[in-house]
């Protein structure tokens, strides 16, 4: 059976309104004005246990709100949903304990406390045994290299420090699902690799399914399997990333760098899109050029250093993927 | 019970680190204090009835009211309000506790240290040198301290009802600044009800506010006897009583109209 559940959920935020100007703040003491938002419309999606998906949209798409739902922190005005069986909002005390859940823009540690204190809180507050909590503490401690920090008050950790001890904090009950918003925003390239590489190892050994959202196409491309793209509040892609990429374009790209830098470089079946110093990047659809003709129809005509196949960044197709629904 | 026991235990470390405070704090009770006990003495100098508070009952009311004043300032959750500006609060909603239990336990941390640390000070500080008198009986600090445990739940429990009302308002600067101040007044920390005209006892009576400070002082200064405990003791726990209720129906209500902010 499916983990998690979702079908046709909407949420709606009233954003009282005021018109600009002093006379505009006295007419909204009388009369206020609501707008409303439509954060997520009719969204539905069913995830198997294991999965690792990624859920991608602009600001403003709906993304957190669907996991703050999920994680039984708002109600949503229609819809179902089921984690693990449970109606997030209706169980919320039993569902939150076999949850984890990060924000990436905020901590759920203690600011004024050291971490291993704040570890040990929520040891209590989720109610774990202390044989596991030991183990599941040793564990996380030795994987995300934590013992330099667990007696440092949490205001005095960097970025990426704290990103790592709350990703630890959300794992030392043993959630079997794991809801990240945007773990890695404003980490440094370091700490992004190590925060990708803890996500990807307890979802292939402990079986962790994980649902992110995320900006960095990087993260996507180097951990899901799955991604869902939500735009407006509705979902508009659910599969591969293999997928994603063939519904917007089949473009590839082949990167040359000639030994003559003055040589334009001329093929049939490909386009030049950029041209710097000795390198020249061709565009080209595999389909209709198949790739092993264009290299050979290149490699014969001109003298060539180095060349290498490339797909186009996943941010340009997401990029495409929006204007192309704008239209 | 673990995770509330914790989360107090916590908020009570954390309260242990403002030692500084508690000694600003201090200095600033001792003289207002001084400051109310003086304009007393010159009121009871002039007073053509004979007051229905005798003045060594009005000065060490007045001191108990320095004393206790962290104890009876109803405030909401600092920590919360911050999460609710910033969005944190999401994180409290997503862990496995009743929310209200785990505020209130909050409260009663926030409120016990701070009281604690200014106390016992203030109370040696005004024995010693300003007149401060000590219970009339062992009767009259039991009943004392028995009331003292309502005055700190009292406080504790309106004091989460206005932590929720910050899921109205977000900021809450409106609330926060009236309730307290109005509830001070009312509770005899400025003036001690007994000196207020008769026709508003019964105005008081209907409040729940005396109980935070007025009841348990005169049960101290023995105006009150100590056989009085148990009325003191229903009317504090009839209101504890309404405000976890109300506390708590309007978090469920606070909770499904939640909009979290930003992110």
């Amino acid at each position: 059976m499916s983990q998690i559940v979702v079908e046709g959920l909407t949420k709606t935020y009233q954003i009282a309104e005021r018109e600009p100007g002093p006379w505009g703040a006295v007419r909204g003491l009388f009369r206020r004005r609501y707008r409303r938002v439509v954060a997520v419309r009719d969204v539905s999606f069913s995830v198997e246990s294991g999965e690792l998906i990624g859920y991608v949209g602009p600001n403003g798409a709906g993304k957190s709100t669907t996991i703050k739902i999920l994680a039984g922190i708002l109600v949503p005005d229609s819809g179902r949903c089921r984690v693990l069986g449970r109606v997030p909002w209706r169980e919320r005390v039993a569902h939150t304990a076999r949850i984890g859940v990060v924000f990436g823009q905020r901590t759920q540690l203690w600011w004024d406390l050291p971490v291993i204190e704040s570890f040990e809180l929520l040891r209590d507050i989720y109610r774990v045994p202390e044989t596991v909590y030991r183990k599941h503490r040793d564990e996380l401690v030795d994987r995300l290299e934590l013992s330099p920090l667990l007696d440092t008050p949490v205001r005095q950790l960097s970025l990426g420090q704290r990103m790592r001890c709350d990703l630890a904090a959300a794992l030392l009950h043993g959630p079997a699902v794991l809801f990240l918003d945007e773990p890695t925003i404003g980490l440094d390239a370091a700490s992004k690799l190590a925060v990708r590489d803890f996500l990807w190892e307890i979802n292939r050994e402990r079986n962790v399914t994980i649902l992110l959202t995320t900006h960095d196409m990087d993260d996507i491309e180097a951990l899901c399997s799955r991604v869902i793209v939500i735009a407006d509040g509705e979902v508009f892609y659910d599969g591969s990333l293999e997928g994603l990429r063939a519904r917007v374009t089949n473009e590839r790209r082949l990167i040359v760098d000639l030994e003559d830098p003055g040589l334009p470089l001329r093929v049939e079946g490909a386009v030049e899109i950029q041209r710097e110093g000795h390198r020249r990047v061709l565009s080209f659809d595999p389909t209709k050029t198949p790739t092993p003709l264009l290299i050979a129809d290149v490699t014969a005509k001109y003298p060539v250093r180095d060349l290498f196949v490339e797909n186009p960044p996943i941010e340009e197709i997401v990029a495409q993927l929006y204007r192309d629904r704008e239209r | 019970m673990k995770a509330y026991w914790s989360v107090f235990r916590a908020r009570f470390t954390v309260q242990l680190q403002y030692r500084a405070a508690a000694a600003a704090g201090l200095v600033t009770q001792a003289f207002w204090g001084l400051l109310r006990v003086m304009v007393l003495e010159a009121f009871y100098r002039s007073a053509e009835a004979v007051p229905p508070l005798s003045l060594p009952e009005a000065i060490t009311y007045t001191w108990l009211g320095q004393c206790l004043f962290r104890l009876i300032f109803l405030s909401p959750d600092p920590e919360v309000r911050e999460m609710m500006r910033a969005g944190t609060v999401a994180y409290e909603m997503a862990r496995p506790v009743d929310l209200y239990a785990f505020w209130l336990s909050r409260a009663l941390a926030d409120r016990i240290v701070p009281t604690v640390l200014r106390a016992v000070p203030m109370a040696v500080l005004a024995t010693v040198f300003f007149g401060m008198q000590f219970p009339p009986s062992l009767g009259a600090l039991g009943a004392w301290a028995l009331a003292l445990v309502g005055a700190l739940f009292l406080s504790a429990a309106i004091s989460v009802l206005l932590t929720v009302s910050l899921l109205w308002t977000i900021a809450g600067e409106g609330i926060t600044r009236l309730v307290p101040a109005v509830a001070l007044f009312l509770s005899g920390l400025y003036i001690p009800l007994p000196l207020f005209p008769e026709w508003c006892q019964p105005v008081f009576d209907l409040l729940p506010f005396r109980g935070l400070g007025d009841l348990p002082f005169r049960l101290y200064t023995g105006h009150l006897p100590p056989e009085a405990v148990f009325s003191v003791i229903l009317r504090q726990w009839v209101w504890i009583g309404v405000f976890v209720l109300l506390g708590r129906s309007a978090l469920r209500q606070g909770m499904r109209r939640l909009v979290v902010q930003g992110g």
